[in-house]
């Protein structure tokens, strides 16, 4: 091979290896370190290592093991010439003992680890999805700003505090025991809802959809802890709502709740898939909020139309886990559509402190008190709805609501 | 590691004492403390009298200046602390989980420096 051509055989089997291994790598470094920014720079220093020398001697026969063990030895490099504390001085005793260790064995997956770091709960909540995002998906600090409309910068900033107060406050790459299990679980499927419905509400045209990357994580997260409900749960609700995703919005550009959605356009295979992963954990027979939002999402694509019935008794269960106003609201949404306006406005009295700057509150409020015949009321409440609307969509929706009231 | 966990709660929504609940908050107090001397994590850990006691003092232009009263005028004041040795953050919070002022208060945990002279 001329040297061009290795140079470019080898960036390009670098670049695989690392798209392929760099979350799993990551994980083990930083479990090891209990320091992600520095697991990310002695990982990135064995990647370019990794181009000199896979250049001049070949491809070795394990490509990720080989990245893990040069990573490895430059931490301990660092760590030595730094080794001025305690924790320190303990991550260079488990890395001595790691880096001794043949790397042509299999590489174990500890990204449970590192997502239950990402996802603790003495980081923020923006902190833990960017965090996600950067290390087990391996977005850039840029694809990350761009889907949360922040400039880059601020970002990065972001990452870098999360990840020195991960060093600093000593936040462990540990999955949490069966005590705290089910209150870290949520907030690790908290995140990556949250990473899910960023990329639901986002234009399509962003190079890295935030659905897929949410759609990844939570399967890894099955697969590294199967037959878990909750997991299952929030895996159903996220295919079942991905596969409305191209009928969520009209021919005219507003947005269409499904009962409005053609059919025609929702993902067979994701509906069959989700259904058959909730009937999995249902049969588990340990209900939680996820599953039952994964069944509210699944009566709302029964055929011929919507188990309304059925959708208010789901959000009462709801209730019981999450007894918020939102919750209360889109049970009000079902009891009205179930036949029952009037009881449905009735559960929606007392709401309007907490939701006054709501748009859903408004725009419910307004189909609620439409219904009851309550025209002028209801004119009010849209356009305090249109008037809070996040997306060009959801108001087109709202105007058009408002121009059909007598 | 070692933490502090710092107590912070306002005096007027704390137990009244010879309340059942002031004995219960007592009884608290007594099972943590326990708990973290039986685990062996406990480093130490003094309650502080109420803020009417603080004189607050710092040095301008070379002068001391003496205050009295505390360091801010919060509602919520730091009324005890406990340092206890553990492996990581996780542990950290499940001990201050156990203090009672968590209940009516908040508990703030923060790491110590660590300067490792030996090192």
């Amino acid at each position: 091979m001329t040297a061009p051509a290795s140079a470019i055989f080898v960036t390009k089997a670098l670049d695989r290896v690392m798209r392929a291994d760099r979350g799993r790598l990551l994980a083990i470094l930083a479990a090891g370190l209990r320091d992600l920014a520095l697991a990310e720079e002695v990982l990135q220093e064995a990647a370019i290592s990794a181009l000199v020398h896979w250049g001049r001697s070949g491809l070795p026969a394990a490509p990720a093991g080989w990245l893990l063990q040069v990573a490895r030895r430059r931490a301990i490099d660092r760590l030595r010439s730094a080794s001025r504390d305690s924790a320190r001085g303990r991550a260079l005793a488990i890395l001595a003992e790691e880096e001794a260790a043949p790397d042509h064995q299999a590489i174990p997956d500890e990204r449970l680890r590192l997502i239950f770091a990402c996802c603790h709960p003495a980081l923020d909540p923006k902190s833990r999805v960017a965090l996600t995002l950067r290390s087990v998906c391996g977005l850039t600090t840029a694809e990350i700003a761009r889907a949360f409309l922040d400039a880059e910068p601020t970002m990065g900033q972001r990452l870098s505090r999360a990840k020195a107060k991960i060093a600093a406050a000593g936040i462990p790459f540990a999955v949490p025991d069966a005590e705290h299990w089910p209150e870290r679980l949520d907030g690790v499927l908290t995140a990556i809802y949250l990473i899910f419905t960023t990329g639901y509400l986002s234009p399509p045209a962003e190079a890295r959809d935030l659905c897929h990357e949410a759609l990844y994580l939570i399967r890894l997260v099955d697969r590294l802890r199967p037959e878990d409900p909750e997991i299952e749960g929030a895996m159903a609700m996220m295919l079942l709502t991905s596969a409305r995703r191209r009928a969520r919005i009209g021919a005219d550009g507003a947005t269409l709740p499904p009962m409005a959605q053609d059919r025609s356009l929702w993902d067979r295979a994701q509906i069959e898939e989700g259904r058959a992963v909730l009937a999995r954990a249902l049969a588990r027979r340990r209900p939680g909020p996820f599953q039952i939002k994964a069944a509210i999402a699944d009566c709302q694509m029964a055929e011929p139309g919507p188990d309304w019935p059925q959708i208010a008794a789901l959000y009462a269960a709801l209730w019981q886990h999450e007894p918020t106003p939102v919750v209360t609201l889109n049970a009000a949404v079902a009891v009205a559509e179930a036949g029952d306006p009037a009881r449905a406005l009735a559960l929606t009295e007392g709401l309007s402190e907490a939701l006054s700057d709501f748009q859903p509150y408004h725009a419910a409020r307004a189909s609620l008190l439409a219904a009851t015949g309550a025209s002028d009321e209801a004119r009010k409440a849209y356009l305090r709805a249109i008037a809070l609307a996040q997306s060009p969509s959801d108001a087109l929706f709202l105007q058009a609501a408002l121009a059909r009231l007598p | 590691m070692q933490y502090m966990l710092l107590i912070y709660n306002d005096p007027a929504l704390e137990p009244a004492y010879g309340t059942p609940d002031f004995q219960a908050m007592m009884a608290g107090f007594f099972a943590a403390n326990e708990r973290m001397k039986a685990d062996g994590v406990l480093r130490g850990g003094e309650g502080l009298q109420g803020t009417h006691t603080a004189t607050s003092l710092r040095i301008k232009a070379g002068k001391v200046e003496t205050m009295d009263g505390p360091f801010a005028e919060t509602r919520e004041h730091l009324g005890g602390y406990y340092v206890i040795d553990v492996p990581d953050l996780d542990a950290a919070l499940t001990y201050a989980a156990l203090i009672p002022a968590a209940h009516f208060g908040t508990i703030e945990v923060r790491p110590l420096m660590d300067y490792n002279p030996a090192g």
